[in-house]
């Protein structure tokens, strides 16, 4: 028929359509492809969280219950990323600011660690309470300190670290089941290194679970993001805990390496890259120092041609851009089957077009600031890596505050295993699309990496979530979604992704010596 | 009945069009809810939704007197002359003639519910003779309800022919599809059930969620689902069909999350009342109550504005 000439042979025929004068053929085949307008007809105006985040000009250490100033009495400035300009000063702690800090922890551990577990789980309690009181001032703090827009750090930071002391304080006076048939007890004093792209959360990741399990901690945020860290000093110091049981200290990296290898730690936590991981391995190796590691990942997230395509955008959206990609376990390779590349590229950039970037205290904001100029450098660095090694480019067209260091959400295409942003961690709202063919292809590319933290599957058949999960060398495969955490879910890696358990059971008895 | 009953007429559609996944669905527009609209975006906002309301009277005790007041509140919701009219004055056919009289000649239009409004259940011939009828009295617009037996018994063809009728019997007026999602259930079945409407439907026609007779009406997530398809068919076709979200809709807030949700999904060409209505009646007066405070910082009492279709 003469009418079938005209069409594309991949269009489907007519009489072959579930319905009538259906999806196919399209009349406007020939003539511009019709466009949404993400135009500004009705515009939102600015909606700044208000909440005083109550700073100090100064912030000192936390060593045995009390602020105390650095011994070497230096100090560096915390910059709010966003609009460049100085949060506060924070104490830059040195080797004396440590050997302090393990003492007073060491002292403690004499009666926090022989504490009735029910008694150490009513501070606990406390502290999430008490954090709860004061959600909204952590949240603009935070969103201050690390340039996370104020919806996230309202409704998933600070939220969620409350989560995770009552979850722990919750374990505190059931030690005894924790293990059946041994006897769960505290190592002593631990030694802790967290990074700054969940500055509060990965506090509590770490803290609860030591704390619950009678261990006392000395723990030192990333130099970018101690505001938060400093504040929850505060609450501790409100929650009557007892001297020395946490002792935080701020400084640089050097310090870090400090507390990691301080003869007093027992057992030492770190959440980082897998290069400065690999460093902390090589300084304790030899030792008999327990170690938890929390490292790098380059997570796939792997889309079939039966997904349902509209949420599997929104999880793919959610697994890159949360916290501007600065997520270990982001969704930073997107894997595609080819019959729905197209498609589901199409709507991505859609989706993105209406993503709103900008002043992360204004609560409309989908995309922050990334944590510092650092950063934003060598994610840039990428962006140019990507286009020099031929793979496509898109950002949506979007205005970006003058000050500030951000960067409007990027998707590359036509990426493949050997590009660089295909291999490498980018920690940056950068999503490399690649395609796939075959169940098996899809395991062996999203398998084809050293890292092996997380990965995401969308499909509606559920035979092939169980097979994905059971192939995917991923510490968490998330099914249908992308980027759920929850305190009773253990959360770790596989390959250089790490190795121990944050989270659930699993990640308290990474805290404990059984007998 | 079909020759081959298998694959199902539903997976042969889930198929062509995807399905939907319901916790996404529901992440998806818990978003929208969390957008903070102030200010001067707050006060556009709100007339924008004045704009798309089709004031609603559907009871069996309705006359031609309260139709009046009905289209006389339609015309002037507010002594504030920055407040626009609504869209249209939605009725029982019957009513159709004396809602004419009073709108004729003004922006408002007439719409009214047809083919044995809620249920359905009438003979076809019915249901045409009554389109007829309404259009004949002066309707600009008709709301049909789906047979929703049909569907779900799979008898898809059947769905769209009797769709087709009605559209023809409509003529000129604009032609409103009810889906009356709370029989269908499922995410899943309210998409099929929109592509199959909009497969028939002319530019410029609409898909709507429900009669507001039943239980659970519109939402967040039906709307989202209906939106998804209207895009997906636009962007397929460049047929644009408008949306009305009916029932249960009755403060400013939601229905902000409402436009919202369209602003992010279809974008501005579907923020106009040509292509985006609510059907509602108490929404009116507390949109109209949030322009007044954003204009003098405080709420005024209910009784500083003319009564609503449903208070009386």
């Amino acid at each position: 028929m003469p009418v079938h000439a005209t069409m594309p042979p991949t269009a489907p025929a007519k009489a072959k359509s579930a319905l009538r004068n259906g999806r196919a053929p399209s009349p406007h085949r020939g003539r511009t492809a019709p466009a949404l307008i993400f135009g500004d007809l009705w515009e939102f105006d600015p909606a700044p969280e208000s909440a005083d985040p109550k700073l100090k000009p100064r912030y000192e250490l936390f060593i045995n219950g009390e602020f105390v100033p650095p011994r070497s009495g230096k100090y560096f400035e915390s910059i709010n990323p966003a609009n460049e300009r100085k949060l506060a000063e924070i104490a830059s702690g040195g080797a004396p600011d440590v050997d302090a800090a393990y003492e007073a922890a060491s002292r403690a551990f004499g009666t926090w660690g022989r504490m009735p577990g029910r008694e150490r789980g009513k501070y606990l309690y406390r502290v999430a309470r008490l954090l709860q009181d004061r959600a909204r001032e952590f949240a603009v703090a935070e969103t201050m300190d690390n340039g996370k827009p104020i919806r996230e750090t309202r409704d998933f930071d600070v939220p969620m670290c409350a989560a995770h002391f009552f979850y722990h304080a919750g374990w505190a006076d059931k030690l005894e089941y924790v293990a059946p048939g041994r006897k769960a007890a505290p190592l002593g004093v631990v030694g802790q290194v967290i990074p700054w792209n969940f500055p509060l959360l990965m506090l509590a990741w770490k803290l609860a679970p030591a704390l619950a399990m009678g261990n006392c901690a000395v723990l030192k945020p990333a130099s970018n993001t101690c505001i938060t860290a400093l504040k929850l000093a505060e609450i501790f110091q409100d929650a009557g805990l007892p001297p020395g049981v946490v002792n935080i200290v701020t400084g640089p990296g050097s310090t870090g390496g400090l507390i990691m290898a301080h003869p007093t730690a027992s057992k030492i936590a770190f959440t980082g890259s897998t290069d400065v991981g690999k460093v902390i391995m090589r300084s304790v190796a030899g030792g008999d120092k327990r170690m938890t590691m929390e490292l790098g990942g380059k997570a796939a997230n792997i889309v079939f041609d039966d997904a349902p395509i509209d949420q599997a955008v929104e999880g793919i959206v959610n697994g890159i851009f949360f916290n501007q990609g600065q997520v270990c376990c982001a969704g930073s390779r997107l894997l595609v089957h080819e019959p729905v590349a197209a498609a589901v590229t199409a709507k991505l950039r859609n989706r993105l077009r209406v993503l709103r970037v900008g002043d992360p205290l204004d609560k409309n904001t989908d995309v922050g600031a990334i944590v510092s100029r650092a950063q934003l450098d060598t994610i840039k660095e990428y962006l140019k890596i990507g286009v020099e090694e031929g793979a496509e480019m898109w950002q949506p067209p979007c205005r970006l505050p003058s000050k500030g260091y951000f960067l409007p959400p990027t998707l590359f295409t036509g990426v493949t295993q050997s590009h660089r942003i295909a291999r490498e961690e980018i920690f940056g709202p950068v999503l490399s699309i690649l395609t796939f063919r075959t169940v098996d292809e899809a395991i062996e590319k999203a398998n084809n990496t050293p890292y092996g933290l997380s990965a995401g599957v969308w499909t509606d058949k559920g035979s092939r979530i169980l097979k994905m999960s059971t192939e995917l060398k991923a510490g968490v495969v998330w099914a249908n979604t992308f980027n759920k955490f929850d305190p009773t879910s253990p959360f770790g890696g596989y390959k250089e992704s790490g190795f121990g358990r944050e989270g659930g059971r699993q990640g308290l008895l990474d805290y404990a010596k059984l007998t | 009945m079909p020759a081959i009953a298998y694959p199902s007429a539903f997976r042969r559609l889930f198929d062509e069009i995807g399905t939907v996944d319901a916790v996404g669905v529901e992440e998806r527009v818990a978003k929208y809810a969390t957008r903070s609209i102030k200010k001067a975006s707050k006060v556009s906002g709100l007339k924008l939704a004045v704009s798309m309301v089709d004031l609603t009277t559907l009871e069996g005790k309705d006359t031609p007197g309260k139709i009046a007041s009905l289209c006389r509140k339609a015309l002037h919701p507010h002594e504030d002359p920055d407040v626009p009219s609504v869209a249209a004055v939605c009725v029982y056919p019957s009513m159709v003639r004396h809602a004419k009289k009073h709108v004729a000649g003004t922006a408002v239009r007439v719409a009214s519910v047809a083919t044995a409004f809620p249920s359905g259940q009438t003979p076809l011939k019915t249901r045409l003779a009554e389109v007829r009828c309404a259009a004949a009295d002066g309707a600009d617009e008709i709301d049909m309800v789906i047979n929703r037996g049909a569907f779900l018994a799979g008898e898809f063809g059947r769905v769209q022919d009797e769709i087709s009728a009605v559209l023809e019997a409509c003529g000129d007026a604009a032609l409103k599809v009810i889906l009356e999602v709370s029989e269908l259930e499922t995410y899943d079945a309210i998409r099929a059930a929109s592509f199959l409407a909009m497969g028939v439907l002319r530019e410029g026609d609409f898909i709507k969620t429900s009669t507001g007779k039943t239980s659970l009406n519109a939402t967040l997530g039906n709307n989202q689902v209906m939106i998804d398809a209207i895009r997906d068919h636009f962007l397929d076709t460049g047929i644009s069909i408008g949306m009305k979200p009916a029932g249960g809709i009755r403060g400013a807030k939601q229905a902000l999350h409402f436009l919202v949700a369209v602003k992010e999904t279809l974008g501005d060409a579907w923020l106009v009342n040509r292509r985006y209505r609510f059907g509602a009646s108490a929404l009116l007066n507390d949109l109209l109550r949030q322009i007044e405070k954003e204009k003098t910082g405080a709420y005024q009492a209910p009784y500083y504005f003319s009564d609503a279709a449903e208070s009386y």
